[in-house]
């Protein structure tokens, strides 16, 4: 077996006295479909911002793609190829949506060893991308003039722009209908087909249960669950979380 | 429009400038274009790390005083040409920035803005126990009184600060139209999405921090030169911080034409007011402006201009 | 040659009598940066405003300038009010408070120090009561009255606000207004009115560290601008909004800046504060009782 692409160790994370996020381990595999629930205030987002280096752990290291990556700032891990949407939707207000796709793309995949993208071909990217989320026809848009939906569509385009190797997608589908929900979830599924691991942090069951290959539950800073989604899901300790004694 | 054609179109306008000036002979033009021009170089300074990236710079005078006191400290050892003790004020300044810039822009905003009202205070102190440049007695820089070419010296001054207001504007508008001017948008708009957008955030404002901190430096230089008398008093007069915060945002600061608007609209109302009323009335009429301004049109003169055009675009 | 002792404990003790000054005049920040986050960099605009009150009723109706601070306390709790107000539609409501909201208050506080230069002049002004000569024996030093009078105040304000945050309604609010803005809502607290209460007291009290500072010294207008740097100094280094952090760090800067006096001479304080406050943020910006 591979080595993981991601690896949690002994991760903790206290803000004061509050104890968030209480010695996790986890592993996520190359390719694999992980899904993360657990109760408001479990500590997901907190995982998150300690994944991506927006926050500094207590104390564990974190392994990505064989290298530790605890030292880093944010924008490093993004290069190294871990990319994050954001549960509230932080667009470039002052971008037009197309060139809210641009920056990642300049500042991340222009600065990976390689050749650069030319100005045609970023070009032809963001309008891939926008097509990919329905967002094509709001391009020249400024993000003000968007719906709370298109917002949260926006957030996942940039998070694929910065074509990462692992993408943590956090509540991307919050508020989204019946059918954008199945419409992000072939959307991500596509991207898995495609080579990229696949985070998915999400309260909608039904979305969560389709997609993970793997389920992970968090509850009050601890991980109390990781493995089969359906087995997961009857676990009575899982059960006990989400719907009291 | 490329860059390039931009430079070409900008040196053009200052050559017009200077072409123009030849023909006037009352020196107090000269000395009060100065004073704008020099504020054309400070708006657009501080507007490249406070309108681009949104970092309030209040020690504009700090940046702009080492300037001024590395002249005058050069001088006392070897009298150099203004052109080579502007590059060192710019130097001097670009590096304090960058300096100061590493040990606070990890740091809030808000603290990196309380940091440059400390950093002004500090260096003001330092330089007024500094007996070698003068202390608080101050210095006397005698300038020659005439330059073959051009003539009276003060000329000679207005085309230095007129290449480095030039030189300044060029400068924000290639940042502007560069990949640096997007990140530094970024930064402006949403640091945290930014960074994990993999946009270095540190590395470029510590770029804005030194650039701007440079330019300030380098209009700093020439001071002595001009005032002919220098004291800490004067070189970190409060008017510099204000003014240079003013004008771009009553010019307008997204854009290297707002800073420039705001600094000949306010300069020219200072100059002109500086005769007929006292001076403290005329800093008193800029801080109303500013709040003013601030509070009523958050885009400035620029911003202003452009809602009108919008609204007139529309049938 | 003996180390002066003497020298140094006096200038401890003046130093803490002057950071019992500090507390009161840092107490308004403390408030609107620490708790409310609010960068009011004009503060020490609003304390030089309470010194030339108290001035002018002191020169004109001889009436003490504390007595005349507290009676001015409602006024400048409007005042406070209003100020915020204006903050909160034009900066806050639109997001912009970082540069626009910083540029607001910069401009307040220059046209405060403007303004007082064209009614007053640069002349420094003083007021004239019973304690500001005399002084206290108190064994191998003496603790000059007009200070001591301020610092024991000072103090008294602190321990009143601190009972008011931990006692009443209001006050719990504004301290969690700083945490939990949604929660506060969910309380039925509207966190924009809370807000204002705050930041009116924050600039109430500035109308008694004014009356303090023209005990303490003789003021003129730019006089403010050495304050900027002490203020926030003083409140980061206690550790944002911990009211019982801005009395130790005031105590703190106080002696060392006391010390500095002493020894080096006066001309270096102002960089006292700022120095130490750079120092602070470089190395550690949670203070000393940060959370």
């Amino acid at each position: 077996m591979s080595a993981p692409l991601l690896r949690v160790e002994d991760l903790s994370k206290r803000f004061g006295g509050f104890v968030a996020l209480d010695t996790i381990n986890l592993q996520v595999q190359t390719g694999e479909r992980v899904g993360l629930i657990g109760p408001n205030g479990s500590g997901k987002s907190t995982l998150v911002n300690c994944l991506c280096g927006v926050l500094r752990p207590e104390t564990g290291k974190v392994h990505f793609d064989g290298k530790p990556i605890e030292a880093l700032p944010p924008h490093a891990r993004t290069r190294l190829g871990i990319a994050r949407s954001f549960q509230l939707p932080r667009p470039f207000a002052s971008l037009s949506v197309a060139d809210n796709l641009r920056v990642p793309l300049l500042y991340t995949v222009n600065a990976r060893p390689g050749p650069p993208l030319a100005p045609e071909q970023l070009d032809a990217r963001c309008a891939e991308l926008l097509q990919l989320v329905g967002l094509a026809d709001k391009a020249t848009h400024l993000p003000r003039d968007l719906t709370q939906v298109e917002m949260r569509k926006l957030e996942l385009a940039r998070a694929m722009a910065a074509e990462p190797k692992l993408l943590i997608a956090d509540e991307a589908m919050a508020g989204l209908s019946h059918a954008e929900v199945d419409d992000i979830l072939a959307l991500l599924i596509r991207l898995n087909e495609a080579g990229i691991t696949i985070v998915l942090i999400e309260h909608i069951m039904r979305a969560v249960m389709g997609f993970s290959q793997r389920l992970i539950v968090l509850v009050a800073g601890r991980k109390i669950a990781d493995g089969d989604p359906q087995e997961v899901v009857r676990n009575p300790e899982v059960e006990r979380a989400y719907l009291g004694e | 429009m490329r860059t390039r054609t931009f430079l070409v179109l900008a040196v053009g306008v200052g050559l017009l400038i200077f072409g123009a000036s030849r023909f006037v002979h009352n020196e107090y033009y000269f000395f009060a274009s100065y004073v704008v021009l020099q504020y054309v170089v400070l708006a657009t300074a501080w507007n490249i790390l406070g309108g681009y990236t949104g970092y309030v710079n209040f020690g504009t005078a700090a940046f702009f005083a080492l300037g001024a006191y590395s002249t005058v400290a050069i001088n006392k050892l070897y009298p150099i040409p203004i052109p080579a003790l502007m590059i060192v004020g710019g130097a001097v300044s670009g590096i304090v920035g960058l300096g100061m810039g590493y040990l606070t822009l990890r740091l809030r905003g808000a603290f990196f803005s309380i940091a440059t009202l400390a950093l002004a205070v500090v260096l003001q102190t330092l330089i007024t126990n500094w007996d070698y440049v003068g202390g608080s007695r101050g210095a006397y820089t005698i300038p020659p009184m005439k330059v073959p070419l051009i003539g009276p010296y003060i000329e000679y001054l207005f085309v230095i600060m007129l290449g480095l207001a030039v030189i300044a504007v060029v400068i924000a508008r290639a940042i502007e139209h560069s990949r640096l001017g997007f990140g530094f948008a970024t930064i402006r708009d949403d640091e945290l999405a930014a960074e994990a957008s993999g946009v270095p955030t540190l590395r470029l404002k510590l770029i804005a921090t030194s650039l701007s901190g440079a330019l300030m430096g380098m209009a700093g230089a020439p001071l002595p030169y001009y005032v002919t008398y220098l004291d800490p008093a004067s070189g970190f007069s409060l008017a510099y911080a204000v003014n240079s915060i003013a004008m771009p945002l009553i010019g307008g600061t997204t854009v290297w034409l707002g800073p420039v608007i705001g600094a000949l609209f306010l300069g020219t109302i200072q100059q002109v007011a500086t005769v007929t009323i006292s001076s403290a009335l005329n800093l008193l009429i800029v801080g109303l402006l500013l709040v003013g301004f601030v509070i009523v049109a958050p885009n400035g003169i620029v911003g202003l201009v452009q809602a009108r055009l919008r609204r007139r675009g529309q049938p | 040659m003996d180390f002066p002792t003497d020298l140094l404990l006096n200038a401890v003790l003046s130093g803490l009598l002057l950071g019992g000054f500090y507390t009161a005049v840092t107490l308004g920040v403390s408030i609107s940066f620490g708790m409310l986050d609010i960068v009011n960099i004009a503060h020490p605009a609003f304390i030089i405003l309470g010194s030339y009150i108290a001035y002018i009723v002191n020169s004109t109706l001889g009436i003490d300038p504390i007595l005349t601070s507290f009676v001015m306390f409602p006024v400048f709790y409007a005042l406070g009010a209003a100020v915020y107000q204006v903050y909160y539609m034009a900066f806050e409501r639109r997001g912009q408070e970082s540069l626009r909201g910083l540029a607001f208050f910069f401009g307040l506080l220059f046209i405060t120090e403007v303004g007082l230069v064209l009614v007053f002049g640069v002349d420094y002004r003083y007021v004239n009561a019973a304690y500001i000569g005399p002084s206290l024996p108190l064994g191998f030093a003496s603790l000059p009255l007009r200070l001591l009078i301020p610092c024991v105040i000072a103090l008294a304000l602190v321990a009143a606000l601190q009972l008011f945050l931990s006692r009443t309604f209001v006050g719990r609010a504004i301290m969690a207004v700083s945490q939990d803005q949604l929660a506060l809502r969910l309380m039925s607290a509207d966190p924009v009115r809370i807000k204002r209460i705050a930041f009116g007291i924050s600039i109430a009290t500035a109308s008694v560290a004014g009356a303090f500072l023209i005990i303490i010294q003789p003021v003129e207008p730019s006089v403010g601008r050495e304050y900027i740097g002490r203020v926030f100094a003083i409140c980061v280094l206690g550790g944002m909004g911990s009211l019982p952090g801005t009395v130790i760090a005031a105590m703190l800067l106080g002696i060392v800046e006391s010390i500095t006096s002493t020894f080096y001479g006066p001309s270096w304080s102002p960089a006292v504060a700022f120095g130490v406050l750079l120092l602070t943020l470089a190395f550690r910006p949670a203070g000393i009782m940060g959370r």
